[in-house]
């Protein structure tokens, strides 16, 4: 019962590292990007060429896959997404489509359509068997960073000032601009940390939800659930989400598997039809 | 805003009406290509009729999207529904497709009407968050209740009598293609009388401003209710036409690529003037029969390339200058308003 629970908790946290990025860039910036799982597929290849072929450490792997896919963020948003921040809904929806498309193809190109794998270092492998529950080292370990990635980001955005111009950025970028702040850059650098973050997640749900190029097709529905669940107006609600969709998903698929994925949509509906802003905003 | 919505005078709106109404000469010649085609490509009339089937379901997103700009992503759920009705209407009860054809539509009409009522709230991406998980339901429903449906190894064991008792189905997809054809061109036609009445007006209305409409006494989520329901019969009617030509039905109606399909579609031939789903359809399947000839696997690759470029010069630029050189002009393709809502001044 509670080893069921630890499992729901710890598949939420991999969602929510996933998906936090997703949150930022959609929830904040107001961008549609259903391209979000194309930069979590890139951490998850990264690392599994990493340990694999190239055996790095794994977790000297994740930084890596982190940083590679922030630079490939960094890279598409100022060559491509950085002109449709002002385009409608619509287009976005398009664009990131193509991208996904493109992503899937080149990955079953280079990569082939298996299922990719890795031998996790012996200290993440095993159990602890508390008394009451038994806890996977591994699960810990993503718990652990999805909760310091919480606490971490929640800091950025609400205590420096880097944070404080993002807000303003996002809240109306042309008075933003007025005073001064360089909303180009700030974007830019927004974009490549959710990006990592995306990656970083990839990387660490290779063990937990597998890999394949269908990735980002597969997860797209989840990463968007998260944020339309959890709100756009900050990360709480977003982590919230992440908890309780992965908790009714892991518990769903234990006790009734006839009706698992039932459960989730019917969940994400009644949500969005009482509070169609997400979970934690105020109504309008 | 079209200039002639703000025309006063009677004799003038009216004559902006007929002009809506009035069929050009560029209609006339889609419908001769698409004619012509039943005897100049004999060997094709399985794709046709799937080309003919698949217009009439993205014309049934255009008329949400295009006219009353809610966008959605679950389309599929109505064709879906319309499909395993004509299969189930096959088997049980009589095989005669007319009558398997207006179950169908109302057995979608029914669904969508039902759920009309969760698209009226919320932004645009809670839209295509509910459209998508109404269809991912249903699609779950058609899974489970194996009994009805088949579950995954799909519904087996239709047959379909001869069309009005008597032209048969045939195994080149002859008979298919004509009957296909013939209802799209009805679905047109009705089509067009719902957009250029005063209905559909009101609809385009709200779509380029809400808040404004319903100040000029326009009942918003009524007729949003009426929109959306007429749209889900068109999408059943495509799906019910799938059905009865193939003969098989699958859990693939509800898949989520179809809807995705038909959006791409919708907006490779151009949104709000109704040819879009035709055109759309054509340039699609036939990208897709080139590319998936040249690589099989990879063709995904080029048709997200596609879009990306699309996007990136600007996709109203581009389809509008493509309308005008054949002749549909911009007197029937509408601005991108729901674009221009949603955007921000750069």
């Amino acid at each position: 019962m509670l080893t069921i629970l630890f499992d729901g908790v710890a598949y939420g946290m991999l969602l929510f590292v996933l998906a936090c990025g997703l949150a930022v860039t959609l929830g904040l910036m107001n961008f549609v990007n259903l391209a979000h799982g194309a930069f979590a597929m890139t951490g998850g290849y990264v690392t599994t060429v990493l340990l694999n072929d190239w055996h790095v450490p794994f977790l000297m792997a994740l930084p890596i896959a982190f940083l590679a896919t922030a630079m490939l963020g960094l890279l598409l948003e100022r060559t491509l997404y950085v002109r449709l921040y002002t385009c409608g809904h619509l287009d976005q929806v398009l664009f990131s489509i193509g991208i996904v498309f493109m992503s899937v193809a080149a990955v079953t190109y280079f990569m082939g359509s298996q299922q990719q794998s890795f031998q996790l270092p012996a200290f993440l492998q095993g159990r602890f068997e508390l008394e009451l529950l038994s806890v996977g080292r591994y699960r810990a370990l993503v718990v652990a960073m999805g909760v310091a990635i919480l606490i971490i980001l929640q800091v950025i955005l609400m205590k420096t000032s880097f944070g404080s111009r993002l807000r303003a950025a996002v809240d109306d970028r042309r008075v933003a601009r007025g005073l001064g702040i360089s909303v180009g850059p700030i974007f830019s650098l927004t974009f490549a940390i959710g990006s990592g973050l995306a990656g970083l997640g990839g990387a660490l749900g290779v063990e937990i939800v597998g890999l394949d190029p269908n990735f980002p097709l597969k997860f797209m529905i989840y990463f968007l659930i998260v944020v339309t669940v959890g709100g756009t107006s900050g990360l709480i609600g977003p982590f919230l989400a992440s908890l309780l969709l992965g908790i009714a998903d892991v518990a769903g698929k234990y006790y009734l598997p006839d009706t698992g994925s039932f459960a989730i949509y019917t969940l994400m509906i009644v949500v969005l039809l009482m509070r169609p802003q997400g979970l934690l905003s105020k109504a309008q | 805003m079209h200039p002639a919505i703000q025309m006063t005078g009677r004799s003038r709106n009216t004559s902006f009406l007929v002009e809506q109404s009035r069929s050009g000469l560029a209609e006339l010649a889609v419908w001769t290509i698409l004619l012509l085609a039943m005897f100049l490509a004999p060997g094709r009339h399985q794709l046709l009729s799937e080309i003919a089937i698949v217009a009439l379901f993205v014309l049934s997103l255009d008329l949400i999207m295009g006219y009353a700009g809610i966008v959605s992503l679950g389309q599929a759920a109505f064709f879906g529904v319309g499909a395993y009705s004509a299969g189930l209407v096959a088997i049980y009860v009589t095989s005669d497709p007319v009558i398997g054809l207006l179950v169908s539509a109302a057995a979608a009409g029914l669904v969508g009407f039902a759920t009309s009522f969760l698209v009226l709230r919320g932004s645009d991406l809670t839209r295509l968050m509910v459209t998508i998980g109404v269809t991912s339901l249903l699609g779950e429903i058609a899974n489970k209740a194996t009994g009805i449906t088949g579950g995954a190894d799909g519904l087996q064991g239709i047959s379909i009598g001869p069309l009005l008792g008597l032209i048969p189905f045939d195994l080149y997809g002859t008979t298919a293609y004509g009957y296909s054809l013939a209802i799209l061109f009805l679905g047109i036609v009705l089509a067009r009388r719902i957009v250029g009445s005063s209905f559909g007006l009101s609809l385009r209305a709200i779509r380029d401003n809400q808040l404004r409409a319903s100040a000029v006494g326009i009942p918003v989520n009524a007729r949003l209710v009426a929109i959306y329901t007429i749209s889900s019969v068109y999408a059943g009617v495509a799906g019910a036409l799938m059905a009865q030509t193939t003969q098989f039905v699958s859990l693939d109606v509800f898949d989520f690529h179809r809807s995705a399909d038909a959006l791409l579609m919708l907006v490779i031939g151009g949104t709000g003037y109704l040819y879009g789903g035709i055109i759309g359809a054509g340039v699609f399947k036939l990208i897709q029969s080139v590319l998936s000839d040249a690589t099989p696997q990879y063709w995904h690759f080029w048709l997200g390339l596609l879009l990306v470029v699309l996007v990136q010069v600007g996709r109203t630029r581009v389809i509008r200058s493509i309308a005008n050189l054949l002749g549909l002009g911009p007197r029937q393709i509408s601005p991108q308003a729901n674009d221009a809502k949603m955007s921000q001044p750069r």
